[in-house]
């Protein structure tokens, strides 16, 4: 059967792989050899679902957005996982992760972060669990994500400024990649989405497959059917369109839509539209779509929301898009803050600016009225408040 | 033509490797400090009796690279160095330098150039070897080992002190040059000394009686370094070091810094 699935070699068609450094090679073996036997053992899904029951506070809802749905005349669904603690998907890997890590023995953490999300979700879950955590974040972000700086720090982890390139979100990976090299034997390090040497795309991707799972049973309830027509995510590097797209990927007549951030405008130079811009290389592991340079120079790449701000894409999506299966779309700045501010206007809800940029399709294409569309709300606009009153002059 | 390169190329490797005595390579970033400065750096380091050069290809993301290195590839880069242009500057090298060529680099900017392409263009230019630390051992044998091969170059591939026995030995039966055992877990950057752990994970790799010839490197700075380094391997290769000096006292220091190293 055709599959969009990873195959045994780690690979999504032709994307995906582990083209890392021998210093890693040891403990991505690891990972390679056991996620799947841990993720299957009883105790540990026993585990992993009871905290995401208890502590994350999932099932998320699937909420039918009235107004919305009447403004652009088609059913729509808000999977809210804006309604997480902490206040984004992100925190479904990291529980994950984490349980993982202490099965395999590791006694201290380190992350990357671009919004801030993935970095408050790893040191909550260090809290938890009360081990050491680094969170590595770039210059720039740090400068605006400031209110996930703060909880990072009050939760107990060290962030380190990741000062190298372009001081965002690929420079803080770069930086996480270095420590686990430094550090090869007591770490683990926890990626934030679905990028990364195999098997790591695979198993944030699982562990973030919880969101298609309870979207299923839930539209099974309120439409009598258990997939949607369309389901719309962002993408940054990909783990919540991944989580949302899970289920659904090798059933072909549910639609998926991708979204990237143009930035300033996809052929501006100022963009992270990856699907548009890039051309087949290697990023932190992966053979994926990304920005680069014709001889091959990573590109620095732009967008007002940090988490967006990568020149990759997962192996996953750049397969869902090199075969069509994937409808990929990319949305400015300035569409994105429209939508998000359209958003809490018709519906009552601030989401996250990353986010804003799945609302924003909306304007960009239409919808049937019997069309059942699920949007994946990824997360909260609380810590994006500063980016909207200066955008909007609040 | 291929064939011919093949043979010269074993040669100038194996040739260094079978000398008396420590070996001692010098890595570099191409394009530092000066874009120029290639052919310079090359020319004095063959002067000052370096036994190996390595070329480094600048990459804007060296996640196996400490600070130094990084930077200067960031330098190389910013001063307009490319891939292309480092073949370009490097056309005729063979007339004058006779010590072995290493090309180390990343990955992505030989698959942007074409893998096929990028060994063509080595074997023309006298490369003898190339390092991709990013191109793990699996899938350089499933894809482009029949390439290299064809072109008549080395693949060199790492060890760390967390290298399986098992792996090692699965590298050794894929080498056929020498193995770069990195000396610690770490990205590359200089230091002051190794400790007993270190050395004792050079004495155990010696004792693996392995068919290749072990060149460490990363960390080495110094005589001592070197030194504590080549009484388990062949030779040592010291990167971050000789940048430093690079940029501290210029192209025209190298023969008092290589002294200072191997009197
Ligand atoms: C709310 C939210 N959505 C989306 C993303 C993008 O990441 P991904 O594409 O992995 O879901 C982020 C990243 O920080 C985020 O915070």
């Amino acid at each position: 059967m055709k599959t969009y699935q990873v195959d045994e070699n780690g690979f999504y068609g032709a994307f995906g792989g582990a083209f890392i450094p021998e210093m890693l090679y040891p403990n991505v073996e690891e990972l390679r050899n056991c996620y799947l036997e841990i993720m299957a053992d009883p105790g540990f899904s026993e585990e992993f679902h009871h905290l995401l029951r208890d502590y994350v506070g999932r099932p998320t809802p699937l909420y039918f957005a009235g107004r919305l749905s009447e403004r652009f005349g088609c059913r729509i669904y808000l999977k809210r996982e804006d309604l997480c603690h902490t206040g984004a998907h992100k925190v479904n890997n990291t529980i994950g992760q984490i349980l993982l890590a202490r099965r395999l023995g590791k006694k201290r953490i380190i992350a990357e972060t671009g919004a801030g999300q993935h970095g408050v979700a790893t040191a909550t879950v260090c809290a938890l669990m009360g081990l050491p955590c680094v969170v590595y974040m770039g210059e720039v972000d740090i400068a605006r994500q400031a209110p996930n700086v703060a909880r990072m720090k009050l939760l107990g982890a060290e962030v380190r400024p990741a000062r190298s390139g372009s001081r965002t979100l690929k420079d803080a990976t770069n930086e996480a990649i270095r420590d686990w090299i430094n550090n090869p034997e007591d770490t683990h390090y926890i990626i934030g989405s679905v990028v990364g040497p195999h098997p790591y795309p695979d198993m944030v991707a699982r562990f973030q497959a919880v969101i298609s799972e309870e979207i299923g049973a839930q539209l099974l309830e309120k439409e009598g059917r258990d997939a949607p027509d369309y389901l719309i995510a962002c993408v940054g590097g990909g783990s919540n369109a991944a989580g949302a797209y899970y289920h659904y990927l090798d059933r072909e007549e549910v639609g998926i839509i991708a979204v990237e951030a143009a930035g300033k405008g996809v052929h501006t130079g100022e963009s992270a539209a990856t699907s548009a811009l890039g051309r087949v290389g290697i990023i932190h592991g992966s053979k994926t779509l990304l920005m680069q340079t014709a001889d091959g120079q990573i590109t620095e790449p732009y967008s007002i929301s940090a988490g967006l701000d990568y020149p990759g894409i997962g192996p996953m999506h750049a397969h869902l898009y090199a075969s069509g299966r994937g409808e990929f779309h990319s949305i400015t700045d300035a569409e994105a803050m429209e939508a998000g501010r359209r958003l809490a206007a018709l519906e009552g809800i601030i989401p996250a600016i990353e986010t804003s940029h799945a609302f924003a399709v909306l304007e960009k294409r239409p919808f049937g009225p019997q069309d059942v569309v699920v949007i994946n709300l990824s997360g909260r606009g609380d810590k994006d408040l500063q980016t909207y009153i200066d955008y909007f002059n609040l | 033509m291929a064939n011919q390169t093949t043979t010269r190329g074993t040669d100038r490797i194996k040739g260094a490797l079978g000398k008396e005595g420590p070996l001692l390579s010098i890595y570099f970033t191409a394009g530092y400090p000066a874009l120029e400065d290639t052919l310079p750096v090359l020319r004095r380091l063959q002067e000052s009796g370096v036994d190996m050069i390595e070329i480094g290809l600048p990459f804007s993301d060296p996640l196996a690279d400490g600070p130094t290195i990084q930077e200067s590839s960031t330098a190389a880069l910013k001063n307009g160095m490319t891939t292309a242009r480092l073949f370009e500057q490097l056309k005729g090298v063979r007339r004058e330098i006779h010590v072995p060529l290493i090309l180390m680099g990343y990955f992505n900017p030989v698959l942007q150039y074409g893998v096929e392409a990028f060994c063509k263009q080595c074997a023309e230019t006298g490369i003898d070897g190339l390092i991709l630390p990013d191109l793990p051992l699996e899938i350089y044998q499933r894809e482009y080992r029949e390439i290299l091969e064809r072109y008549g170059l080395k693949m060199i591939f790492l060890i760390t002190p967390q290298t399986s026995q098992a792996r090692i030995r699965q590298i050794d039966d894929a080498s056929d040059a020498f193995i770069y055992m990195v000396s610690s877990a770490s990205t590359t950057g200089a230091r002051e000394g190794f400790d007993p752990a270190q050395q004792e994970y050079f004495r155990r790799i010696a004792a693996m009686d392995l068919k290749n010839p072990r060149i460490v490197g990363f960390g080495i700075s110094n005589a001592h370094t070197f030194g504590q380094a080549t009484a388990h391997a062949k030779g040592a290769i010291i990167g971050s070091a000789f940048i430093r000096e690079l940029s501290a006292h210029g192209v025209a220091a190298i023969p008092s810094f290589i002294k200072k190293i191997r009197p």
